[in-house]
């Protein structure tokens, strides 16, 4: 009996906050698209309720047998704006009334999939989801939705960058807390566990299981025995400590995959913070040496933290997918609110941080009257961001309708509180306005 | 089935009789342990099997109502995430 590994492996649980951030099972819907808006719904309904039916049940019983705590359990599903699209229903809310329904009766605590990929152009369902965006958001309480607007092959459709900005600001206007459940992405991935992010692509097989680590306390006490040593060594503490957190990953992946007889899909490497003491992404930064996360070196700290988790976790896992990097969302993590709110970080600070890791303007809020067009400008910066460098890339802003800088959004639990940030107030109208599509980069003369 | 249970708790009479006369009358068979205190801490930590016939649930809701009368913190896990995260 190994004693101090066993010492080791309690510690992670029980003081550094290890824990399984999500089972995502991942359930495709294409066979469930009808004619008839109603029928697809029941076919719908029945599907998750069938595939999904033991989900939280095994998920609960790996925590109590193995100890590791399972923080969320979710479903993904196939974008709705395609399943939805054969049905002549006008708007797509009831869609998401369904998903949330099947949720709350299968006990999961999100589903994603309310989603739209538009990087090129819209069909009919794309409009009419994006249309429905507002109200089915606002009308349930575990639905998440996205929408894809650019890639790195097909360049960024700004007409839907300019209707994204005008849709969250629709969002926010009734409760900016909704702005939570929805994503606006660049090269989306198909696997993804996290929300608000997640759907189940149409590449991918009719049901499987993805799993989302979180251990961000974990490297932060690793690191903190490496005090003053070389960046090579931090590098390696990373590596080696990722390594651990991702092979429980694969381990409850196994297990669950098994348990409920679905194919186990992928392990997404990021590291996500909560708002909990010492589960943060920026404590991490902080301890390889900036006074402050937002100081000059945080960008480079970043980079090196994102690089070492991915080459730890590589080798831990059969295979890795999702977004895969460390989150960097402002109200879920305690270090970068504090940072924020002594003015140590600010917004272009953080798109600059977005270049080098997942995965994007995440969970900040911002002032109440900025423009939708402001807003569809910092969409079409990330996604720039990520369509020129070939990454996921992601904006979840949430305009505190009524507030102005220095107050503060709460949206509770796992999702924290985020002080309202400035952004800067001069008006990208009329490029907005300009519409079209911005195309898709050339993949030759990187400089 | 295989598992590592661990102790922890201020240190006082009997913690081992009672945690090992638990085990005995759920048929469960201890195959190593080991016992230090830190800090007046009494750390026990044991490798135990028992039959794959008693669920896991009934030897933890047991050791778990065992934690509360004596105000220990008992924890029992599979052994094998020990495994998964430690070895290659």
């Amino acid at each position: 009996m190994e004693t101090n590994s066993i010492l080791e492996t309690i510690q992670m649980v029980s003081e550094e906050n290890l824990d399984i951030r999500t089972i995502t099972m991942g359930i495709s819907l294409l066979d469930c698209i009808d004619s008839d808006g109603k029928k697809a719904r029941q076919k719908i309904y029945n599907k998750l309720m069938t595939k999904a039916k033991d989900l939280v049940k095994v998920a609960n019983q790996i925590q109590s047998e193995y100890g590791i705590p399972i923080v969320n359990k979710r479903i993904s599903v196939t974008p709705i704006s395609l399943v939805a699209a054969a049905s002549d229903d006008k708007d797509y809310v009831a869609y998401a009334r369904t998903m949330d329904k099947a949720a709350a009766e299968l006990g999961v605590d999100l589903i994603g999939g309310f989603s739209a990929l538009v990087q090129k152009g819209y069909q009919s369902g794309d409009t009419k989801l994006i249309n429905s965006i507002p109200q089915a958001l606002t009308e349930t309480s575990r639905v998440c939705g996205s929408v894809n607007v650019g890639s790195t092959r097909s360049g960024i459709n700004l007409d839907a960058v300019q209707k994204m900005g005008t849709v969250v600001k629709d969002l926010a206007k009734v409760d900016p807390v909704n702005c939570m459940s929805l994503v606006i992405f660049a090269n989306a991935v198909e696997d993804n566990p996290f929300m608000a992010g997640a759907f189940h692509g149409v590449g991918e097989a009719d049901c499987v299981i993805n799993v989302g680590i979180s251990g961000p306390g974990v490297v932060k006490n690793a690191l903190e025995k490496v005090k003053g040593q070389p960046i090579d060594v931090v590098s390696e503490t990373i590596k080696k400590t990722t390594f651990k957190v991702t092979r429980m990953g694969q381990f409850v992946g196994n297990i669950a995959s098994k348990a409920l007889g679905v194919p186990f899909g992928i392990v997404d490497l990021s590291l996500a913070p909560t708002p909990n003491e010492g589960d943060s992404v920026a404590e991490i930064l902080e301890e390889i040496g900036l006074e402050s996360v937002g100081a000059p070196g945080t960008t480079a700290a970043l980079a090196l933290l994102n690089d070492a988790v991915k080459k730890g976790g590589v080798m831990a896992c059969e295979h890795v997918g999702g977004l895969s990097g460390a989150f960097i969302p402002v109200s879920e993590d305690a270090e970068m609110i504090r940072a924020v709110t002594a003015g140590n970080l600010n917004i272009e600070k953080l798109e600059a941080m977005t270049a080098v890791c997942s995965v994007g303007l995440d969970m900040i809020a911002i002032p109440g009257d900025t423009t939708a067009e402001t807003i569809s400008g910092m969409i079409a910066d990330e996604a720039a961001i990520g369509v020129i460098n070939n990454k996921t890339t992601a904006v979840r802003i949430i305009p505190a309708t009524g507030k102005k800088v220095g107050d503060e959004v709460e949206f509770g639990g796992l999702f924290g509180r985020a002080p309202v940030m400035a952004v800067n107030t001069n008006s990208p109208a009329a490029f907005i306005h300009r519409g079209g599509r911005i195309p898709a980069p050339i993949h030759s003369f990187k400089n | 089935m295989k598992a590592i249970l661990t102790v922890l708790g201020h240190d006082q009479v009997g913690i081992v009789a009672k945690v090992s006369t638990r085990l005995a009358e759920l048929n469960v068979n201890i195959i190593d342990i080991s016992q230090t205190l830190m800090h007046d801490n009494f750390t026990m930590m044991m490798m135990v099997t028992w039959d794959d016939a008693t669920k896991f649930e009934v030897v933890q809701n047991s050791l778990s109502d065992l934690s509360k009368t004596t105000g220990l913190n008992i924890r029992i896990q599979r052994e094998e995430i020990f495994d998964a995260i430690q070895k290659l």
